[in-house]
């Protein structure tokens, strides 16, 4: 049986007397017999590090590695650099709590500080918090920030990725706020059902940008719709794509979010992640979460603490507009040395190349007959094709070890959304694109 | 030290992505940035020295004992590190066909059954993030539950004054009016103001148990009757759970639905505030209305299946998924024998130091504590003027985390001592002289500690002029 | 203590100032201030914003508490002190000078404290 208990036997009898005790089961006497377990639990003998090791090994080699991958949908494989696993594997940031000790936690402290200024460059906002769980939560997160006596409703783009509008759904349905989709037309949030649906009654518009079909949105037309009825404006954004895409704050946002996977996290199988949140500074006492502020200390000497706590859970209590606690400290950690690696012309050249390879992929998918892209107007790194035989082309690819598109279903049954990183060579997609091709019968 | 930012060099950088090899396509002006983002520009040496200053900076479980009451600070094994970071793991899309996914779903699979057992439960979810995430969503549960079943006038949700702050708050997200119970003198759930709280409106109680003191409450089985016969649920907050796993399951106690920390009770790390996992265990009764997808086998094959009454999703994909792999290679290290171990010299360790603390320091509650205890520092400060925030500070120049300040909030300046079970007596004992000596030293030189501390990176901050004139970025 | 005598309390700890135009000034007495610390923030409420006695009225923070300040008695908002945005110090360092809240159309007076009604009341906390 493994152990992380140091105590020796001799030791823990010592100490049992020390407490006047005689074994460990009088330790519990004081329970209620009834509510005391009168078995073992049923679980497998305990196991040394080499079985542990087997086992898990044997558990992960029954998932397939894909050598190639063209399927994004909220999770992107982008290249870590070397550094990335490095720092963020260092002890210290892995094995300590929330920086509640200030004086013992900077070097926490100040990564978050680091962090929160590189959010506000990438999105233009005023102030960003520390992390939240992912991007769908911070869009809910986002979504409470706006709702007040009298503004309730939430209008929530149908081309938003399906995770977010399933988790603003339940958060909303939980406090009891109504959400309406605004629905899309030709792969975009359609503007003049926009319209239609704002009045006074609505709290906030939610886009995003790209959206799950990798379109551009509208985004300046669906800002100034939104404040002309008084309502605020949330963006979800991918990080990446602000490398180069104009900002949330120049479409007007008052808030942006967005999952900071792309930014040097790992697929996981879709966790942990980070969701990142910046706004204004109009909104800066109703951001939730932790938030790093800088200070000095009775020497003078510049430091960092968690500041605004007034505004969380610990104080406010069944005040609180969000119960959040956790934020995803080292996954922001990995997206701030993500971010230092690349530099900001490192993050432009990821973007631009994801761009460009979806935009190759793409036209060379189109030469393929009913291979065509779905919609017309400009995209990022994904995009939507129609395929003749989805199953067929997916399992013809995975036969090469490439994880296709995301085949989708509903309206758009019979289409894969694509998408193309930096990751992906010419010779890849080219390689994609003659699977395909001999599937489809070309 | 300096911040990145101010170390940035213009003309500087990592060479990391090779040249595009295909044309890249013109975007029209109006949809891209104006401005570049002002990012630091550092070689890689320079990030390397940076992060390696700041994590000297950094006090974690690895620099010392980390007694941090309701935290639950225990030491995070390496093999659960190297294990989630096997490539069949973290290489895998969230979105890859199931037929390719078998392993990462027999981690859910797997964790899920071994956790069910541990808490008497019937069925779980892993998509929630951290413990407050699983509050949310196991109100969400009772709620659905009441809704179902067309009794839609439970609206409240009781809670003891005593609480962790989170379970006020997520009530009150998840819809329900709050219903504050004032706690005996020692934590515990007063019986008769629990009953007089009670009726048609009552959709459940939030409790931890041991309680937020360190206390197991003796009357658990009478007051999750009490709310039982007047048609409410039971809720579990996991917290606590170190002090009595396979000793005692919150399933035997009467909960319906509880959640856990794998941050803390399984022993996967804090990472600094994250990222936790806080799975959502249920009676059967409650598990159709769990967050989709699921997964369930069939014929030796897993699939993700979403609960008939679902109350949807509360977050993207399954959760933290490499967090559940770190709890799955716990557990299995430690078996059914290693589970109760833990739980016991958790709290053996906790009670020795009690026992050695109790003759100097005043505990709040002078009788057998669970994997916790809970120091109350005023008599000492009427005394002497040393707060529990100077004792704490104090402990800082010893190479010591201060155990939790001023919670819980019924104890008038409290510390609370969590020494979980990986600490050695040695570490006790060495942590119980330290203890001693500023007590000591209260008394004899208390400017000493007024003062304190002395010797880490950076002293007292003031945190007024923080909150007042918030300086959240650097301005550049 | 410091209560001055011309002015009326809440037991909420709220203090008021009736003015000849029939409307009042509203802040929080020196025991409020000194009892919740040094102060960060003021929430103000909207001018027009509309309250019974004993609402909420808005909230004021310190760095480890945010308390509800109550309306003492009924009345509409007519001006707010935004110099309080800037310097919520001020509450702190000059209680009786630092209103919050201009209510006109004011009901209940009545049942508030004078000074050394006041005085009383705290002196049994």
């Amino acid at each position: 049986m493994g152990s992380y208990v140091p105590s020796t036997l001799a030791q823990r009898r010592e100490m049992l007397e020390a407490v006047g005790c005689c074994s460990m089961e009088e330790l519990f006497g004081h329970l209620p017999q009834q509510v005391l377990l009168d078995r073992p639990l049923h679980l497998a003998r305990g196991l040394s590090e080499l079985e542990v090791r087997r086992a898990m090994e044997a558990i992960a080699s029954r998932n397939t590695v894909f050598s190639t991958v063209f399927r994004g949908a909220g999770a992107y494989r982008h290249y870590i650099p070397a550094i990335v696993k490095q720092v963020v594997s260092k002890e210290e940031f892995v094995t300590s709590y929330t920086p509640y000790q200030a004086e013992i936690s900077q070097g926490v402290l100040q990564s978050i500080f680091e962090y929160q200024t590189m959010i506000c460059e990438l999105t233009g906002m005023d102030v960003s918090n520390a992390s939240v769980y992912d991007g769908s939560t911070a869009a809910a997160e986002a979504v409470a920030m706006c709702q007040d006596r009298k503004r309730v409703k939430t209008l929530l783009s149908a081309a938003a990725h399906p995770d977010l509008i399933q988790t603003v759904k339940t958060y909303c349905e939980g406090s009891g706020m109504p959400v309406e989709i605004i629905p899309a037309k030709d792969g975009k949030t359609d503007l003049d059902a926009l319209h239609s649906l704002l009045d006074d009654s609505v709290c906030c518009v939610l886009i995003q940008q790209p959206n799950y079909w990798g379109q551009l949105e509208d985004a300046d037309q669906v800002g100034a719709l939104a404040h002309e009825s008084g309502a605020k404006y949330i963006m979800s954004c991918n990080p990446i794509s602000l490398g180069m895409l104009q900002t949330p704050a120049e479409s007007g946002a008052d808030i942006a979010v967005g999952d900071g996977q792309p930014l040097g996290l790992s697929l996981s199988f879709g966790g942990p992640y980070l969701g990142f949140m910046a706004c204004t500074n109009a909104l800066i006492r109703k951001i939730p979460g932790r938030i790093v502020g800088e200070t000095t200390d009775v020497d003078g000497k510049r430091a960092y603490v968690l500041t605004l706590q007034a505004r969380e859970q610990h104080i406010r209590r069944e005040k609180a507009s969000s119960n959040i606690c956790s934020n995803q400290a080292l996954c922001a950690l990995t997206a701030s040395v993500y971010l230092a690696a690349m530099g900001a012309n490192g993050l432009e050249n990821a973007a631009a190349q994801s761009f460009a390879k979806a935009h190759y992929f793409a036209k060379e998918m189109a030469k393929i007959p009913g291979c065509k892209r779905r919609f017309s107007g400009e995209f990022f790194h994904e995009f939507v094709a129609e395929c003749p035989d989805v199953p067929k082309a997916m399992a013809a690819l995975e036969a090469q070890s490439i994880l296709g598109g995301l085949p989708l279903n509903g309206d758009l049954s019979g289409c894969v959304l694509w998408c193309a990183t930096e990751q992906n060579s010419k010779e890849e997609i080219d390689r994609a694109i003659a699977v395909i091709k001999e599937v489809c019968g070309a | 030290m300096k911040l990145m930012f101010e170390s940035s060099i213009p003309g500087r950088g990592c060479s990391i992505l090779p040249a595009c090899d295909v044309p890249i396509p013109a975007l029209p002006e109006s949809l891209c940035r104006k401005k570049a983002p002002n990012l630091p520009q550092l070689s890689e040496n320079d990030i390397s020295r940076h992060y390696t200053a700041l994590a000297g900076r950094t006090h974690g479980v690895n620099n010392g004992f980390y007694p941090l009451g309701s935290c639950t600070m225990k030491y995070n094994p390496k093999i659960n590190e190297e294990m989630a970071a096997l490539p069949g793991f973290t290489a895998i899309h969230p979105l890859q066909p199931e037929h390719t996914a078998q392993g990462a779903m027999a981690v859910l699979y797997q964790t899920e059954a071994a956790l069910c057992e541990i808490t008497g439960m019937d069925a779980m979810t892993f998509q929630p993030a951290a413990g407050a995430h699983g509050e949310f969503t196991g109100l969400l549960l009772i709620k659905a539950y009441h809704k179902y079943r067309g009794d839609n006038q439970r609206t409240k949700i009781i809670v003891p004054d005593s609480a962790h702050g989170t379970n006020p708050a997520s009530a009150t997200m998840a819809g329900f009016t709050v219903v504050s119970i004032p706690s005996q003198a020692d934590g515990c759930v007063d019986l008769e103001k629990l009953r007089a709280a009670v009726g048609k409106d009552t959709a459940g109680l939030m409790l931890t148990n041991p309680n937020t003191v360190g206390l197991f409450d003796k009357n658990i089985l009478e007051i999750t009757q009490i709310v039982h016969d007047a048609g409410g649920l039971n809720y579990y907050d996991g917290a606590n759970l170190n002090a009595v796993m396979g000793v005692s399951r919150p399933g035997d106690m009467g909960f319906d639905v509880v959640h856990l920390n794998l941050h803390k009770t399984f022993s996967t790390p804090h990472g600094g505030g994250g990222p936790g996992s806080g799975p959502v265990g249920c009676k059967a009764l409650l598990a159709p209305f769990l967050p989709g997808p699921v997964v369930k086998e069939l014929q030796g094959q897993y699939h993700f299946q979403t609960p008939e009454q679902s109350i949807g999703r509360v977050k993207s994909f399954y959760g933290n998924f490499t967090v559940v792999v770190k709890a799955l290679a716990y557990i299995l290290t430690m078996g059914a024998e290693g589970i109760r171990e833990a739980a016991q010299n958790a709290v053996l360790n906790a009670n020795y130091m009690m026992k050695k603390l109790g003759g100097v320091y005043t505990m709040a509650y002078d009788e057998r504590c669970m994997h916790e205890f809970v120091m109350s520092l005023e008599p000492l400060k009427k005394e002497t003027g040393i707060s529990a925030m100077d004792i704490a500070k104090g402990l800082l120049d010893n190479g010591i985390h201060p155990p939790t300040m001023y919670f819980p909030l019924i104890v008038h300046e409290a510390l609370m001592v969590e020494p979980t079970e990986t600490e050695s007596k040695e570490t006790l004992d060495e942590a119980i002289a330290v203890f001693l000596r500023l007590y000591e030293t209260a008394k004899k030189d208390p400017q000493t500690l007024h003062d304190a501390p002395h010797h880490t990176p950076v002293r007292r901050l003031d945190e007024v002029g923080a909150a007042r004139n918030p300086k959240l970025r650097y301005p550049f | 203590m410091n209560a001055p005598k011309e002015l009326l309390y809440a037991k909420s700890h709220e203090w008021v100032k009736k003015l000849d135009d029939g409307s009042v000034l509203i802040g929080l007495s020196d025991k409020a201030q000194s009892d919740l610390g040094d102060l960060v923030f003021v929430n103000l409420p909207a001018v027009g914003d509309s309250f019974a006695a004993e609402d909420t009225m808005c909230d004021v923070e310190s760095v480890k508490a945010v308390s509800d300040v109550y309306a003492p008695v009924g009345g509409t908002v007519s001006a707010v002190n935004e110099s309080l945005i800037d310097a919520p110090e001020a509450i702190n360092k000059d209680p009786y000078g630092a209103w919050l809240v201009k209510l006109t159309d004011v009901s209940g007076l009545e049942n508030l404290l004078d000074a050394d009604a006041y005085i009383a009341v705290c002196g049994e906390e």
